[in-house]
């Protein structure tokens, strides 16, 4: 049996909807900030399960999604490079930058590699001492402790034809910004599962005082999900928000010190520009000083100039939960998963992309 | 003796007519193949004529459960089987990089010539050239597949009927599966292993009692049972419905999908059909390719209906919510985290 076996059978989903729906005083919106969330939650038709006065609205944490332009045109430009290697996630290569993707980059002669981990990327570069390789470090909390190994090995190692592109992002700094924007009226915010087992769900708990928001952490599979849709039903209508943590077998209240560690001991925090919604203060990661020679855009020289969003594209929208993608102009139309034109259609956890796939008959209504 | 092929091996000269005689005709053994003449020369038929070609590329050429061989006499004998005819004959086309590895050649040919014998459908012609380094990728195979398709059975993509059973006759993703864990470099072990196998038997089977109750067979190869239900579902103007409850998909795949980040529906079948049917017969005919041994794990995954939605395919999933069912875009890539 699959250990998933449990929380997807109807046995354990059924009495969770059920619940859901009874405890169900008011119309609620809540947020799931984790695109592995929105695909779950399509890929499982729970949206079609809900009652009708629950909101679902997606939030900025596809990391692919939130990777400004400039960055994916800065591994680009690495990838023009006759010497470079570019060894990616599998999500970003079909990501269109100003003028095209990694995926036209290869096509047109790039050495552009998929890796499932950046330590694959290392494990490149050390086959390929001549070529430097270079890996684009985007992702949130998750990506960030392997990345933190992927360097200190290379430190170990000695391999100094390996580089990276901070591009790195951090949620509790990004949510706090979100949920200042007065337009954006989000009652109850579905914490992400993986960013939460490195951080723990204490993390969220500033937020939740402040910003008076009921939080969740929840896991991936159907009944976490709904779970954790529960608990959020149940603190808006106690009307005390607070923070409950519904994915104890992988999330503690503290989270993974030794990831955390990792993460302090290579990268300090830093302002980064996320895409839709700009410049965010300390919600990024920066390389320190000891490990700057991993540092992709000063050792190749790149130039990263600001880009410009597509026309008529409303991914910054989308991300910030503010419009749903049948709104957006270019939805379904110049836009799909076959020629994305913004990131929320091309990565496989993008709203815009799981909107396509998943919208079934039963479930216009969003 | 040759360790590797090189540009001489594809001149026409003597280096190729060694190669032929050492190594092909050593395990392909067809009369017509060994009278070496431009092309074959087959037997009288009546009926009337299925003609199929497919193109491989695989990468690795060896995986677990077959080889770059298998799978292109496989491909195209299911190719023929899929709109009912009976496979007659195969042409076997080599596309060869030089450098590439004799041993790795003739494991492929006796690969070949095993799964033609088993299938009983023979090598009849051939063709071998061999590109410079680095201007192809190791090995690429064509096979052309020639068949009789029975006057009695009109087998369409364009025949699925509302109110017909939609019948799947094993496991899902297996091949995908293993071709992306070990592109990827992750050994998932367990009872991983490609599907590679023929279907015409199974679809003789299924042929021999019908009556015209059998209306589609397609098997789900590249772009997965998603895809390829959408092909049917916009070709024959109907609704599908399926569950997820009923698709077989052995536990290891479905984990190894979870690992990988990749959605067994849209992943590559190499030895699976999908047979939309009328549903009074729908059981009998479940019973037929359960009973072989490529459909042991055969099920009933849905049903097809009016189309209300423009030919659309939908999934009940297992916890009872609904979701459509898109056609692949692009290639399935793996996910971040």
């Amino acid at each position: 049996m699959n250990l998933a076996d449990g929380f997807r059978s109807r046995e354990v989903t059924a009495p969770l909807v059920a619940e859901i729906a009874r405890c169900l005083e008011r119309p609620v919106r809540i947020m799931e900030v984790c695109g592995t969330h929105t695909m779950s939650i399509f890929r499982h038709g729970i949206r079609s399960l809900l009652p009708e006065g629950i909101t679902l609205l997606s939030g900025p944490g596809c990391p692919v999604c939130v990777t400004p332009i400039r960055h994916i045109d800065a591994f680009l430009a690495a990838a023009d490079l006759d010497r470079v290697t570019v060894a990616t996630f599998g999500d970003l290569i079909r990501v269109p930058g100003s003028t095209r993707s990694l995926a036209c980059a290869r096509a047109q002669g790039a050495q552009v590699e998929i890796v499932y981990s950046p330590m694959d990327a290392l494990a490149l570069a050390q086959r390929q001492p001549e070529r430097i390789v270079l890996f684009p470090a985007i992702g949130f909390e998750t990506t960030a402790p392997t990345i933190a190994a992927t360097i200190l090995a290379a430190e170990r190692l000695d391999i100094a034809n390996f580089v990276v592109i901070e591009a790195n992002k951090t949620m509790p700094a990004a949510l706090d910004a979100l949920m200042s924007d007065p337009q954006l009226k989000v009652d109850g915010l579905l914490c992400p599962g993986h960013v939460s087992a490195i951080i723990g769900s204490e993390a969220y708990r500033p937020l939740a005082e402040r910003s008076r928001l009921a939080c969740a952490v929840a896991g991936f599979e159907p009944a976490d999900i709904l779970a954790g849709l529960l608990s959020l039903v149940r603190q808006i209508n106690e009307g005390e928000p607070g923070v409950e943590n519904c994915y104890t077998r992988a999330v503690t209240a503290a989270g993974n010190g030794r990831a955390l560690d990792l993460i302090d001991r290579v990268f300090e925090p830093a302002d980064s520009e996320w895409r839709g919604l700009g410049t965010i203060a300390g919600s990024g990661l920066r390389l320190r000083e000891r490990y700057r020679r991993f540092d992709g855009i000063a050792r190749l020289g790149l130039d990263v100039q600001p880009a410009q969003e597509p026309k008529g594209c409303r991914c910054g929208e989308i991300l910030k939960g503010r419009m749903l993608p049948p709104d957006c102009p270019l939805y379904g139309k110049a836009c799909t998963p076959l020629r994305p034109v913004g990131p929320c259609m091309v990565s496989n956890e993008g709203t815009c992309a799981a909107y396509y796939r998943y919208i079934g008959v039963a479930q216009e209504r969003v | 003796m040759d360790t590797f092929i090189s540009l001489d091996h594809g001149s026409g000269g003597l280096a190729s007519q060694n190669l032929i005689g050492n190594l092909f005709l050593k395990y392909l053994t067809c009369p017509q193949l060994r009278d070496l003449e431009d092309c074959a020369v087959l037997g009288e038929y009546s009926g009337r004529i299925a003609l199929s070609t497919d193109s491989y590329v695989v990468d690795p050429l060896f995986f677990p459960g077959g080889d770059i061989g298998c799978l292109a006499v496989h491909g195209t004998i299911n190719d023929l089987a899929m709109r009912g005819a009976r496979p007659l004959a195969l042409s076997l086309a080599l596309i060869i990089e030089e450098g590439f590895s004799l041993h790795s050649l003739e494991k492929v040919i006796a690969s070949v010539a095993a799964a033609s014998e088993a299938a009983g459908v023979a090598v009849v012609t051939g063709d071998t050239k061999v590109v410079p380094r680095g201007k192809a990728d190791g090995l690429f195979i064509n096979t052309t597949g020639i068949g009789l398709a029975s006057h009695r059975h009109d087998i369409s993509g364009k025949k699925a009927q509302p109110g017909d059973a939609v019948i799947l006759s094993g496991t899902l993703g297996d091949h995908g599966i293993t071709i992306m864990s070990r592109q990827a470099g992750i050994d998932i072990g367990g009872d991983i292993a490609s599907d590679t196998r023929p279907l015409h038997r199974l679809v003789g089977a299924l042929l021999e009692n019908d009556a015209g109750e059998v209306h589609v067979l397609r098997d789900p190869t590249r772009g997965g049972l998603a895809t390829t239900l959408c092909e049917i579902a916009a070709a024959s103007g109907v609704d599908i419905a399926i569950e997820e409850e009923r698709l077989p998909i052995r536990p290891a795949v479905g984990t190894a999908c979870e690992l990988i980040g990749l959605d067994p529906l849209y992943l590559a079948n190499e030895g699976k059909c999908i047979v939309v049917c009328d549903r009074d017969r729908a059981e009998e005919i479940l019973q037929i390719i359960r009973r072989l041994p490529e459909g042991r794990d055969g099920a009933l995954i849905g049903w097809v209906g009016e189309s209300r939605t423009g030919g659309r395919v939908s999934l009940t999933t297992g916890i009872g919510g609904s979701r459509l069912l898109e056609p692949l875009a692009g290639q399935p890539l793996p996910r971040i985290c």
